[in-house]
């Protein structure tokens, strides 16, 4: 494979796509919603009047409005169709030929749609994401190519490091440094794993990003992997996700075939194979030490840091572990420039972020949107505010590690610092919507519940604090809770976050403290529900 | 490489380097509380009772872990790091069925020690009383879960020491216990060797000798790290 042969490709694919084409949304949510049903009636219909090769029907990937799914896009017009049953599809048909149709549209013109900037999901809905050649077509592993025949791994790690990119998996630590790190650090060999064991509740940005451009996670992948110099790749992939797993598994096959991934890959002398490994359900194993425990075959828990990967990770060699999405930034960056990247978002959080809004919200689905939007921009504009018009109470941020963060906030910018500085964390991209309905005692419990459930057992604080935490805020709940229990939780909750041994434990009590910092009289109303016994 | 100077309470303390924190702090005559540690074992950094704050570092990390290093000053026993040990085996005493007064390893116990070293004289939380199982099904000896701390001593001394991997831990969170084989009971295990490094290990009562009361047993655990030593002399 040269540079000749991937334009050959791309050529080919864009000359013989058909001028009329109907593409529908092939990801989970849709296809939950009958996706699959409704392109078979499309095509049974086309068949019928045989025009099954001048119309062509087409998966694409998530198309980002989830909640409204499933949906339908035409081209050339790129009129996109919400909520599309199986009877529809003549009338789509119809309106493909320039006819009127009752079909729902929906509305492009909406902020959810315009105030989107996108990097990551680009390709998202253009592409069929089982098919290399959809993206070799629109500009794919040149990026690659460019690196491998054009940059010294010094470049690419410089080139990072301008960006500004910062991980997208929560902790936002930048990655041109880890980069640099792991290409720093003396061993034998080096790996890279992409963690896609997303797991936090309410959140499935990787998920879609996976189902939807599986190669643009492999490519990123491989231009990390030439910067660092490693020749093996991971990509753990939780099991919840088969889908995920489908296409990642064709994606690397045809990479595979296509000299895009193996041995000499662009007829260098850079090798690099990707293996997928499947998570069993445990969120610990989004942990990056644990991750690597569970990849070597080990129980999957964290220990201790340091040492990091960077330094010791799989099988003691250096290894550079990133998120789905993290990877996937990387290369819209060596396409455009570094400049170009660090010119979107705030002074220290460059870039996008993708969102996956759900909760108590008219517009459920995944926005990517630039770093320094506010909340509010995001929640009433863009989501439309709650399905009943009554106010937005608070939106959670960052799924269990994260906090509540309450609508009088809600000027707040969407950046790592700020989303800190007011008890939460950027995290993952979770963003769960909360009405007045909402009590945020139950918010607490129900993350408390997930993390008893989810710690792994190793460390004493974690273990049992999160068990009793969780049972202090049942009784709480049910009225029988004493004055004296809330300086007794706050106590727990210090003592997991300064002592627990990984950031499940240390960040557990986070959204307790945010819920008890901004919405404290919830707490105190529930300890007076049943009569004051205490002193 | 040349040895380390660290400075832990206030005290100038020396130290070969790729030791460990808590080797330095034993040897400057400190005692600071462990439980998941053993010598002649791996470390894992599990119970979390011997973190200590390092100046310069936002968290507290673990002695037995972290490698000792030039100009480290080390802070092992602020009010801080006393009331978290403490509330740490408040949580141990809450998790399972350790009542002192009805125990045959009474006076022999580590968890028992650690309670009064600590000063933890009453437990603030909720007894969790879960329903643990004893199995005796092994001819020598016993495991009762209800004395189980999950310190994983027995899992590395069966792994590391003996070699044979018979103890390992199953499940996850509270719910989480040591097995035996493919979580099957003791005594139709085919890997077991009945060598009793498991029984050395243990510091509380939950792994025990058929037959001897734990009382009439001296806490052997030091056993441990002779067997490791023996070992290094003669290779």
């Amino acid at each position: 494979m040269d540079l000749h042969e991937l334009e050959a490709i791309a050529e080919r694919e864009l000359a013989q796509r058909p001028r009329l084409r109907i593409l529908y949304c092939s990801a989970t949510g849709c296809q939950a919603s009958g996706a699959l049903e409704i392109k078979r009636r499309l095509e049974s219909l086309l068949a019928e009047t045989g025009r099954q090769v001048e119309v062509d029907v087409g998966a694409v990937g998530c198309l980002g409005l989830c909640g409204r799914g499933p949906i339908v896009r035409i081209e050339p017009s790129g009129e996109t169709f919400e909520h599309v049953k199986p009877d529809d599809a003549a009338e789509i048909i119809a309106a493909l030929d320039g006819h009127s149709c009752d079909v729902a549209r929906c509305d492009q013109n909406h902020p959810f749609f315009t105030r989107q900037m996108l990097i990551v999901r680009r390709h998202c809905g253009l592409i069929n994401p089982d098919r290399i050649e959809d993206y070799i077509a629109v500009g794919g592993y040149r990026s690659l190519y460019h690196v491998i025949h054009e940059m010294t791994p010094a470049e690419v790690i410089n080139a990072i490091t301008r960006s500004g990119l910062r991980g997208r998996g929560g902790a936002g630590y930048p990655t041109g440094l880890k980069w640099a790190t792991v290409a720093k650090s003396p061993g034998e060999r080096k790996f890279v794993i992409c963690n896609a064991d997303e797991g936090d509740p309410g959140a499935f940005m990787d998920r879609s990003i996976l189902e939807s451009d599986p190669h643009l996670v492999l490519e990123g992948m491989a231009i990390a992997a030439y910067a660092v110099g490693a020749e093996q790749g991971f990509i753990y992939v939780r099991g919840e996700y088969p889908l995920a797993i489908e296409r990642l598994q064709k994606a690397i096959a045809q990479a595979r075939r296509h000299g895009l991934l193996g041995a000499q890959i662009f007829e260098s002398g850079f090798n690099f194979r990707v293996d997928i490994r499947v998570g069993a359900g445990a969120f610990v194993c989004g942990e990056e030490t644990a991750l690597i425990a569970s990849i070597e075959g080990r129980r999957g828990q964290p220990r201790p840091r340091p040492p990091y990967p960077a330094e010791s990770g799989l099988w003691g060699m250096p290894t550079l572990i990133n998120n789905v999405e993290t990877f996937a930034n990387v290369t819209a960056i060596i396409e455009k420039g570094p400049e170009w990247y660090s010119s979107i978002g705030t002074e220290k959080s460059k870039g996008t972020k993708i969102f996956a809004l759900t909760g108590k919200i008219r517009n459920t689905g995944l926005i990517e949107v630039p770093m320094g939007i506010t909340l509010r921009e995001i929640v009433e504009e863009m989501g439309g505010g709650t399905p009943d018009g009554s106010p937005v109470k608070a939106v959670q941020t960052g799924g269990p590690s994260g906090g509540c963060i309450p609508a009088s906030l809600f000027d707040t910018p969407v950046d790592y610092e700020s989303l800190a500085a007011v008890g939460s964390i950027m995290g993952s991209g979770g963003m769960v919507v909360m009405d007045a309905h909402t009590n945020m005692v139950d918010v607490a419990r129900f993350y408390m519940e997930f993390c008893k459930d989810e710690s792994c057992g190793k460390c004493i604080p974690c273990r049992v604090g999160t068990v009793q935490l969780f049972n202090m805020l049942t009784k709480l709940r049910n009225g029988q809770a004493k004055p004296s229990d809330l300086s007794k939780i706050e106590e727990l909750c210090e003592l997991m976050r300064e002592t627990s041994l990984c950031g499940l434990g240390q960040s557990a009590p986070n959204p307790v403290l945010s819920t008890l910092h901004y919405f404290r009289h919830e707490y105190e109303q529930l300890i007076g529900a049943e009569g004051n016994h205490g002193s | 490489m040349a040895a380390k100077t660290l400075t832990i309470d206030g005290h100038l303390v020396s130290a070969r380097p790729g030791e460990t924190l808590l080797a330095a702090i034993r040897e400057a005559g400190i005692t600071i509380p462990t439980l998941c540690h053993l010598d002649g074992l791996s470390d894992v950094g599990a119970c979390r009772l011997c973190l200590v704050e390092i100046e310069g570092q936002r968290r507290l990390q673990p002695a037995c872990m972290t490698m000792v290093s030039e100009g480290m000053v080390v802070h092992t026993n602020t009010p801080r790091l006393q009331a978290y040990r403490r509330q740490i085996i408040e949580l141990l005493f809450a998790e399972r069925n350790h009542v002192c007064a009805v125990c045959v390893a009474s006076g022999n116990c580590e968890l028992q020690r650690l309670a009064g070293m600590v000063g933890m004289d009453h437990v603030r939380y909720e007894y969790l009383s879960p329903d643990c199982p004893v199995d005796i099904s092994h001819a020598r000896f016993g495991i009762d879960h209800n004395r189980c701390v999950l310190c994983t001593r027995c899992v590395r001394a069966c792994d590391e020491i003996e070699g044979v991997h018979t103890w390992d831990v199953a499940g996850r969170g509270v719910d989480a216990r040591v097995i035996t084989d493919m979580n099957q009971p003791w005594g139709t295990s085919t890997t077991c060797t009945s060598c009793g490094k498991c029984l050395l290990a243990c510091p509380t009562g939950a792994i025990f000798p058929r037959g001897v009361t734990v009382g009439e047993r001296p806490h052997a655990s030091e056993r441990i790290a002779l067997i490791v030593d023996a070992r290094k002399q003669r290779w």
